[in-house]
């Protein structure tokens, strides 16, 4: 359970010695509850103290990691029920499913798909996460080729190997070497040999059991061996049993600090159809999954569940932004309109598509105002008259053009005045209020 | 440790709210969050109403277009298409037409549209107008008029006009939407306003405002979240009414319902990622606690169908 500054304070010697690196025991401890700093610091701190911080500061929701190298897989760590509380900080792990029954023709274009899977929005780069190999086959060799084409061919994915055979795993944890990938594959038939196999290999394992009381005692009995990296499977596989099993999983972890359940959930949305596979997906990364596997990777899908998990994992006090600077869109030339927004990624977004659509090239100038949008930064003051004068002056954009013409949003129009006066040489012509209308706006423009 | 499981009972609960009258349709009326069946009673499944518009889609992308060529020039056998082919349960005509930058036709034209359609069909009808305050507040009370005697929903109601709407609502018996913009207090105060003209409150349905996957639907997921809670755990009856989501129109007005597969290979099939936009938009809208949605491609609603019938049976391992 998470402590306050003040209960932390209290177990800390209270004698301002300075040697945390802290002016006095209570700046250390307000540190402490922000996570921003390791009980470690202070020195004098009684082994008791230690022991009950050391504990607190454990998240509910276990650190459990999985993949080596650039694309390492990070889950656990959140704290709340609601993104508005504070924002959701390890993003669902969104993992393709491979199965080792197929030829070899399907094993190649599945991971082709994995592997041309990046898309960038919002100047992130999006990508399936990681690849579920699956033992299906009944052939431990067969299991072995397929990790062997994994490897080879997509070496830098983090993988899970979905095995329930301890021999088959511990062949193939050999063969994966330093790759960490996660082990799912406890159930309660075969708990303590792959638990003795995680362990020597030192991966996290999955623990499979029906329902979330089943699944917290083999979670426990798995602990007991030593493995302390879990991820859970409730064995919830629609999208109503996912929603219930989440939420009181999380709910458990969170509001009644119950250890057994407070591990990564895993969720597998797989499914015929295609789009109630997506929206199973959706429910899972809406609602507290860390890993949803699916069994396909088509690119619109992957758009739009990446999206989503855009969406509900931004911070819901910072607002996504774009860079600000000078957009070409199209070709434009010395004679083109400049037009001015704000650096709000959901109203660059929409300004850009419609002016992308309509095919009139211009110079699309992105203004900083902390990601707000072009009326909640005029009401912050940030998107004035002299700041955007400011802005364009410095922009580089007058030495380019013969035309000095700048379209402000229609919502703005009583800036428009203002910014003639600051603005000596350009006119500025009031565009429509909503983005829809600028492609019919630009078009019609006297040139 | 023994693991208990820890269901919480919420001291609110929502209004539920029947309209129609031939065939009606009752949603609302939850004791816990969306779909948590498992600890609060949740009697009504959502509705789906299809949305027809007075005015050609011209502006609908060809994916869902086409699934109304034939009948898009009659908003009558448009709704009559929806309700006899596509089953809706319920139906959202929009009176786009009467929009100062669309046809700017009369509220009398609107009026006899509304006639027109409920003549053609027994489901259920939301009327909506074209989002003109200043227009809205005429069209809408002709329509309300019209169509007396139907138990429609009406709206939108906004800041700006709702006290014309309201009282046309509550003079022809007619439930009501309030739509705010992405505000809790803006949402409260408004239902406030509306009650306070003597309009009770379980006859409104709130509009937090939808927006679409991609474009602030972050923004919509955390009002809805936050006015359910303070239905539900606060127990704040101004905020206890179903909420609506517009779905269609935001989904399918995105760059990723539109843009064609030559330029941006790498957002895959354009019909697949259309009405994949709509279906996970509106899904997301239901698990945080919309009642009603309206919608525009089948196929989208025939998937947020199954996904409705699964998220109701949690129960089924
Ligand atoms: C979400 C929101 C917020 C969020 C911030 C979101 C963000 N990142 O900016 C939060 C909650 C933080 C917020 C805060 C505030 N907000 Co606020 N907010 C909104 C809300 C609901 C939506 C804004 C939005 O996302 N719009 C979508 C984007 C895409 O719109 P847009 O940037 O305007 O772009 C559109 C057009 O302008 C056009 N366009 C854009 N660029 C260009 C360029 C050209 C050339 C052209 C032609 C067109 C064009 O295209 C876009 C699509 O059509 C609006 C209400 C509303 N519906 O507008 C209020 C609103 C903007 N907020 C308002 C206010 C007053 C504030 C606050 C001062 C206080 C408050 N009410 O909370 C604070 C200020 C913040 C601060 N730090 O001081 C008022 C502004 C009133 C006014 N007319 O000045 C509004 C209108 C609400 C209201 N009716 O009172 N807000
Ligand atoms: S080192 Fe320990 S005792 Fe010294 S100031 Fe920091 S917290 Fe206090």
């Amino acid at each position: 359970m998470a402590l306050s500054g003040v209960q932390i304070f209290k177990l800390l010697p209270k004698t301002n010695c300075k040697k945390c690196g802290h002016p006095t025991c209570l700046a250390f401890a307000m540190k402490l509850a922000q996570r921003q700093a390791s009980v470690d610091a202070c020195p004098d701190m009684s082994d008791e103290s230690r022991g009950l911080l050391g504990a607190a500061a454990e998240p509910p929701i276990k650190t459990v990691t999985f993949g080596a190298g650039p694309h390492v897989c990070t889950m656990g760590e959140e704290t709340v029920l609601y993104r508005h509380e504070k924002k959701f900080v390890r993003p669902t792990v969104i993992a393709v499913r491979i199965a080792d029954n197929q030829p070899d023709a399907g094993i190649h274009a599945a991971l082709a798909d994995v592997l041309n899977s990046e898309i960038d929005r919002i100047g992130q780069k999006l990508r399936i996460d990681a690849i579920l190999l699956d033992y299906v086959s009944g052939n431990s060799a067969r299991y072995q080729q397929l990790l062997e084409m994994v490897m080879a061919q997509a070496p830098d994915v983090p993988m899970i190997l979905s095995v329930q055979d301890a021999d088959v795993a511990e062949t193939a944890l050999r063969s994966a070497g330093t790759k960490k990938p996660l082990l799912h594959g406890v159930i309660a038939d075969n708990f303590e040999a792959m638990s003795q196999v995680a362990l020597k290999h030192k991966v996290p394992a999955g623990i499979i059991a029906q329902g979330l009381d089943a699944v917290a005692q083999l979670a426990e009995k798995v602990k007991g061996i030593g493995v302390s990296e879990l991820v859970i499977d409730s064995g919830a596989r629609t999208a109503g049993v996912v929603l219930r099993d989440n939420t009181l999983a999380r709910r458990a972890a969170i509001k009644k600090n119950f250890k057994a359940l407070g591990y990564p959930v895993i969720t597998f949305a797989g499914r015929d159809d295609a789009m109630l596979e997506t929206l199973v997906a959706m429910t899972g990364i809406a609602k507290y999954s860390s890993i949803v596997v699916l069994n396909r990777s088509e690119q619109w899908r992957n758009l739009a569940l990446f999206t989503y998990r855009q969406n509900i994992y931004t911070d819901p006090q910072v607002p996504m932004q774009v860079e600000q600077k000078i957009y070409k869109v199209g070709e434009p030339t010395p004679e083109s309109p400049v037009i001015i927004t704000t650096n709000f990624s959901l109203t660059y977004f929409i300004v850009a598509g419609e002016i992308e659509n309509c095919r009139v090239p211009v110079w699309l100038a992105v203004m900083d105002c902390e990601g707000m949008s072009v009326l909640t930064a005029w009401a912050a003051g940030k998107f004035t008259p002299a700041k955007i004068a400011q802005f364009i002056q410095e922009s580089g954009l007058p030495e380019q053009l013969t035309k000095k013409e700048l379209v402000i949003p229609g919502y703005l129009a009583i800036l428009s005045g203002a910014l003639e006066e600051k603005l000596p040489g350009w006119t500025v012509t009031v565009g429509p209020r909503e983005a829809n209308a600028l492609p019919a706006f630009l078009k019609n423009r006297p040139q | 440790m023994a693991f208990t499981e820890p269901k919480e009972a919420f001291p609110g609960s929502i209004y539920d709210v029947t309209f129609g009258t031939e065939r009606t349709v009752t949603f609302g009326g939850e004791h816990g969050l969306a779909f948590h069946g498992f600890e609060g009673a949740a009697p009504h499944l959502p509705v789906i109403a299809f949305e027809v518009q007075d005015s050609l889609p011209d502006d609908w992308p060809e994916a869902v277009h086409d699934v109304y060529a034939g009948v898009s020039g009659d908003p009558a056998v448009w709704a009559r298409f929806c309700q006899d082919e596509l089953k809706a349960q319920a139906i959202a005509l929009r009176l786009l037409s009467t929009h100062p930058d669309r046809e700017d036709r009369p509220a009398a034209d609107a009026a006899k549209t509304v006639a027109d359609v409920l003549d053609a069909v027994s489901v259920p009808i939301i009327i909506l107008g074209s989002n003109h305050v200043e227009k809205d507040a005429e069209v809408l009370v002709a329509a309300a008029e019209a169509a007396k005697g139907r138990k429609c929903i009406i709206g939108k109601a906004q800041e700006k006009n709702y006290r014309t709407i309201t009282a046309a609502a509550m003079a022809n018996d007619h439930l009501l939407i309030a739509l705010s913009e992405l505000d809790i207090n803006l949402c409260k105060q408004l239902n406030i306003l509306i009650t306070q003209m003597g309009y009770a409150r379980e006859r409104i349905i709130i509009d937090p405002m939808c927006s679409a996957l991609g474009y602030g639907l972050d923004y919509t997921w955390s009002v809805m979240e936050r006015i359910r809670l303070a239905a539900l755990a606060q127990n704040d009856a101004v905020m206890q009414q179903p909420m609506l989501a517009d779905v269609g129109m935001y989904a399918w007005k995105t760059k990723e319902a539109q843009a064609p597969e030559a330029e941006l290979p790498r957002w895959g099939s354009l019909k697949q990622r259309g009405i994949a936009w709509e279906a996970i938009t509106a899904g997301s809208m239901l698990l945080t606690g919309a009642e009603l949605l309206i919608m525009r491609h089948p196929e989208a609603v025939a998937s947020l169908q199954q996904f409705i019938g699964e998220l109701s049976a949690a129960d089924e391992r």
